[in-house]
């Protein structure tokens, strides 16, 4: 399976990194990059629980592929969110299955982000994404 | 250094940690432990364990004796004498409903159970459903600006119809001491039995549980550098009768066929299946440290080290701090930025210190807060933890304006 272009361009970005700083704000760089969700998107019934912060995240298929928008009030879970929708937009159903989101985020130097005691909400955000491809499959 | 722990060395995961480059301030949440509890716990195990209070065997005798000289030593930490019994639990947690579901039958509908705004989950969620259950008032106390129960308040919500006031010693979220001499006052003369949840004030000084004349008082081990997975309920003597045995089986049981039985009186009645006896050794041991340093030079490391960390975080902008804080921690706030944004850079820079809600979730919303970072300290810290954590705390700060 080939890598959508923002997941290349993601992945050369963070394994070129060497410092936590420099992970930290590159984070927050693409946080700032993920496109406005639209206030209508910005309600409870889309609110991602077990999050420290709000995040919001929608999903639908359009012809076939997956397109994904979220928001976060924190600025390095919108980061996160950024680089997992890089991932995963655009692919279809069957892509999206497929996909190992875990090793993904451990491909960008990020696996620490997905234990089990970290409560950045990460984990939660995976979870709904696979509801939210499940239900709508 | 301007504030050196003299005990530091006693703790040997502080050095591990610090070859680990994490500089631990979560105490609030669990304590490093000393060695002398090590060495209890492997001498426990190497010398051969055995149940408690069932086998006449030499192990079981000498299990049993060491379980019950802890029991005692609690007793002595708590100043309990002939007071009452120390029942040991599995936390703070397991003891409060303990209290919840050994007292529900005194209650009826339209009786009023009295807690507070500032209470940890364990000492408001068993009441809560208590209350449910029941048909009954749950009155929550509020707070003044410091984060003290408002005694005026309570004046008016502590009444007639007040069957049980369940409050916290000291906030595990506000650092600050609560009035329970004038609570439990309040309480008394309408008959109220009275709990305190001990969590977080039993670690910092000694507290006498017939000075302070409570009905139960509830803490966990493991904050007080004990094993985890230790609790205990003191209860007075003239208040363990009202408490209904609630988890049944093992030697809890005095007489038993098979349709019906009979159950000790506490404590022992109230310790169903095999306790956690290495634990409870070990809590011992712990508490034979504790008693062997000074009990004001603690005191007095412990409140300069709360000054120096409450000093550096007013220096700073921005930052807010909750509360009027008087010891062992403090939890804060910045102007502008999320508190997991700073949680995350903290945990990226190796300083352990607690994000989030402090499962305090109602006290947080009052507050018209998501969350806050709380930095909580132990006995073996000093000042050079906290110019680490002050340190980091500027980097992030600055990495996020």
């Amino acid at each position: 399976m080939t890598l959508p272009v923002d997941a290349v361009e993601a992945l050369e970005a963070f394994q070129a990194v060497g410092s936590w700083e420099q992970r930290a704000r590159m984070l927050m760089q693409w946080g700032e990059r993920l496109p406005a969700l639209a206030d209508e998107d910005k309600v409870d019934a889309n609110l991602v629980q077990g999050c420290e912060s709000l995040v919001w995240l929608v999903g639908r298929l359009e012809n076939g592929h997956w397109q994904f928008a979220a928001s976060s009030d924190a600025r390095m879970i919108r980061g996160l969110v950024a680089l997992l929708l890089a991932r995963v937009n655009g692919l279809s159903a069957a892509e999206l299955q497929a996909v190992d989101l875990p090793e993904w985020f451990n491909q960008l130097g990020l696996s620490r982000q997905l234990s089990p005691s970290r409560s950045n909400g990460l984990n939660a955000v995976l979870q709904r994404m696979r509801t939210l491809s499940q239900t709508q499959n | 250094m301007l504030v050196p722990s003299p005990w530091r060395a006693d703790f040997p995961a502080i050095a591990t940690l610090q070859r680990q480059d994490q500089t631990y301030l979560d105490n609030a949440a669990t304590t490093q432990k000393p060695q002398a509890l090590l060495d209890a716990i492997s001498h426990y195990y190497a010398n051969g364990a055995a149940n408690v209070h069932r086998a006449q065997h030499l192990p079981g005798a000498h299990a049993t004796q060491a379980f019950e000289d802890s029991r005692s030593k609690v007793a002595q930490w708590l100043n309990a004498g002939d007071s009452g019994q120390i029942v040991f639990t599995h936390g703070a947690t397991s003891a409060l409903n303990l209290l919840a579901y050994g007292l529900e039958h005194l209650f009826t509908t339209g009786d009023e159970i009295v807690i507070s705004a500032l209470e940890h989950h364990a000492n408001l969620l068993p009441w809560q459903q208590l209350a449910k259950r029941r048909g009954l008032e749950l009155v929550v106390l509020p707070l003044n600006a410091d984060g003290v129960i408002d005694v005026e308040a309570a004046v008016g919500l502590i009444g007639p119809r007040t069957r049980l006031l369940a409050v916290s010693q000291l906030s595990n979220v506000l650092g600050a001491w609560q009035p329970l001499e004038t609570l439990l006052a309040m309480a008394r003369p309408h008959g109220a039995l009275t709990v305190v949840d001990g969590a977080q004030g039993i670690v910092h000084g000694r507290h006498d549980v017939q000075a302070l004349g409570c009905d139960f008082y509830a803490f966990s081990s493991h904050k007080l550098y004990g094993p985890d997975g230790v609790g205990v309920l003191f209860g007075r003597n003239d208040a363990l009768p009202h408490l209904r045995h609630w988890q049944l089986g093992g030697e809890m049981v005095q007489h038993a066929d098979y349709h019906s039985a009979s159950f000790r009186p506490a404590p022992l009645g109230f310790e169903a299946g095999t306790p956690p006896i290495a634990g409870v050794i070990g809590l011992g041991a712990t508490l034979d440290y504790l008693s062997s340093l000074d009990p004001q030079a603690v005191l007095a490391h412990e409140a300069a080290l709360h000054d120096y960390l409450l000093r550096g975080l007013k220096a700073r902008n921005g930052v807010r701090v909750l509360g009027s804080p008087q010891v062992a921690l403090v939890s804060f706030v910045v102007d502008g930025i999320h508190n997991a944004d700073l949680a995350h850079l903290l945990t990226e820079q190796g300083i352990a210190v607690r994000a989030g809600h402090h499962c305090a979730m109602p006290l947080l919303k009052a507050m018209h807060l998501s969350g806050a970072i709380r930095v909580s300290l132990a006995l073996y810290n000093d000042s050079d933890d906290l110019e680490r954590f002050f340190e980091a705390l500027d980097q992030a700060l600055d990495m996020l304006r």
